[in-house]
């Protein structure tokens, strides 16, 4: 296996064993980048002097006796995240040409396990949408399928480690954007409990739901990238402060004594018949692994999407309110403070973003905010409730991970159609759970020429991680879907 | 099949349309005439499926506060180190020595 198709785990092992040195996969890596991204599009900025100093450092940690979880490993970070030293954009043209004065913790404790950043990584602009064709400043595609999206809004991160351009991908989560490019892009997603991984860094969304998480070709990876970058850090208050587990040494490869949940009213029939066959099989799959099947209640499950589209958007307003031309990023100028306000945010911000203030400003307005905001936080305290009652009866539950595979470019020109992609992921969110996607089987879409990618989401009670990794890991090593179909990267003009 | 279209006759929490250019005056945003057209239309057509909300009855539930189990969170009131102002004002569009400048807001 060509070195950049290796997985974080056996990088790291060939750069502490010496038979490999991260400068020689880092090399690998850029000069496939320089081919490929041209056509896939997965970076904002390219490190190519960064990424080798810091693994020439790396090889210098190794050669003194060091023993890095993540030696040599390369590693795409989300556009949202800062990285000191380099532009980080949120994929917004308001900050566009912003430089990080600082590095968010969980960059920096991938750094430190010995991860080399390769590039920051396209997204859709705030980390709002699904496709990553909100993205103000580039267009990434589908390895898999260069005519369709990435998913998003971690589009980039996940296109990345889909075409061997990284590694690990960085990714956050706030209603679905590790799960569904995951999926899309036949790759693991990993959203950990709400509060497990530090935020500190992270361009915030909605403060409520944001999460950190890793986007990588095997669970055992996502469980290396989790282990490192979780943990208590006091640089974010809502990190929380107790005992953190390792998962990577824990997983296991079968599922005997496992209980896992179906959603009755998640049941087949919704998504075609194509889609419900490769979830019935995943289920089925489950089983044979030894896990019993129990059907479980998710009521509320259904508001989710109404729920999230009032407390996103409020907190996403707030939290934007921020860019406002006078610390950071653009400013269009004008004689008075309230003009340069507003011209600044009219050219700084996309249309998505446009839209979700005004709804979240509208929601938390004089006269709505008990009808909207507090109704959907209501809501959500319900939503929570019924996860719970589930948790009774289940150790973890399986639902699709998106509501069907990868998309055409602007094919989902109503705002609300792409809210949908969300439909099965956001109430987990709302939740605060840990949930995940792994690859589960592949289905040719209407009127397109490749089989692509569906993910399985499994999500599990708050801090049951491991336990979750471990289900993920075992359903993946005897299913081994990930690996049979290639990414159509190999065609390329300029790939080597 | 789960509902993903949200019946029309259900209960509404506002009927009123809304006022576009008076919410972008509140959220600081400058829009064109044409944006305030397509983005109160769907805008509009989201509030529609929001007003699902109303059919769930959320008379004893407590409003979410956190999802996962927090607390205050204080420190010593010490010095620490911080960023650099340099660095940091260097990010500014405009600064005057150690300050953000910004266009007049006080009226001649």
């Amino acid at each position: 296996m060509s070195i950049i198709e290796r997985s974080a785990a056996q990088i790291a092992r060939d750069v502490n064993a010496r038979t490999a040195s991260a400068r020689e996969v880092t090399d690998a890596v850029l000069a496939h980048v320089a081919a490929i991204d041209g056509e896939v599009g997965s970076y904002l900025t390219v490190l190519n002097d960064r990424a080798r100093e810091v693994a020439a450092d790396v090889d210098a940690r190794v050669a003194a006796g060091e023993s890095l979880p993540l030696a040599g490993v390369p590693l795409a970070v989300k556009d949202n995240m800062c990285l000191r030293g380099t532009r980080t954009t949120a994929g917004s043209k308001i900050l566009e040409h912003w430089q990080a004065p600082y590095t968010a913790t969980a960059v920096q404790r991938l750094l430190d396990s010995g991860c080399v950043p390769i590039g920051k990584a396209n997204m859709d602009e705030f980390a709002m949408g699904s496709s990553c064709e909100n993205s103000a400043l580039g267009v990434t595609k589908n390895p898999y399928d260069l005519t369709r999206v990435p998913g998003g809004s971690s589009g980039g991160s996940a296109a990345s480690v889909a075409a061997f351009e990284a590694a690990i991908g960085m990714g956050s989560d706030t209603g679905g954007s590790i799960r569904e490019p995951a999926a899309f892009c036949n790759l693991v997603g990993f959203k950990p409990t709400y509060g497990r991984v530090s935020r500190y860094g992270l361009i915030a969304f909605a403060s409520s739901l944001d999460q950190i998480g890793p986007l990588t070709r095997t669970v055992q990876d996502a469980a290396l990238a989790y282990d490192a970058m979780g943990g208590y850090d006091p640089m974010d208050s809502t990190s929380i402060d107790r005992p953190f587990e390792p998962t990577a040494s824990a997983l296991r490869t079968d599922l005997r004594g496992v209980k896992v949940g179906i959603v009755r009213e998640f049941a087949a029939g919704a998504l075609g018949e194509a889609i419900d066959a490769v979830y019935k099989k995943a289920y089925a799959d489950l089983e044979a692994l030894g896990a019993e099947l129990v059907e479980v209640g998710l009521p509320t499950a259904e508001y989710g999407l109404a729920t999230y589209y009032l407390i996103a958007p409020a907190e996403c307003s707030s939290n934007l309110a921020r860019f406002d031309g006078v610390r950071y990023g653009l400013r269009v100028d004008a004689p008075d403070v309230h003009d340069m306000y507003e011209k600044t945010r009219a050219a700084g911000f996309g249309p998505e973003v446009k839209r979700r203030i005004l709804i979240g400003t509208y929601a938390l307005s004089s006269g709505y905010y008990d009808a909207y905001y507090v109704r959907a936080q209501k809501a959500r305290t319900l939503i929570a409730r019924d996860f719970n009652l589930a948790f009774e009866k289940c150790d973890l539950i399986a639902a699709p991970a998106a509501s069907s595979p990868a998309f055409q470019f602007n094919s989902k020109s109503d705002p609300y159609s792409m809210y949908l992609m969300d439909y099965y992921t956001i109430p987990m969110s709302l939740a605060g759970l840990p949930a995940l996607s792994v690859p589960c089987g592949w289905v040719t879409p209407p009127g397109g020429d490749r089989p692509m990618p569906m993910g399985l989401q499994l999500t599990a009670p708050i801090f049951a991680e491991k336990a979750l990794l471990s289900a993920a890991h075992a359903y993946e090593q005897a299913t081994k879907h990930a690996s049979k179909h290639r990414p159509a990267i190999d065609g390329v003009a300029g790939h080597v | 099949m789960h509902s993903l279209k949200i019946n029309g006759s259900s209960p509404t929490l506002s009927t009123e349309k809304i006022d576009v250019r008076y919410v972008a005056k509140l959220a600081r945003l400058a829009l064109t005439d044409d944006e305030v057209e397509r983005f109160g239309a769907q805008l509009g057509d989201l509030l529609e499926h929001v007003d699902a909300l109303a059919k769930l009855d959320v008379s004893h539930v407590a409003a979410t506060a956190q999802v996962v189990e927090s607390r205050n969170v204080e420190r010593e009131d010490v010095v620490r180190p911080s960023l650099d102002r340099e660095t940091v004002l260097d990010g500014a569009p405009k600064r005057q020595g150690v300050f953000f400048r910004v266009p007049r807001i006080i009226a001649e």
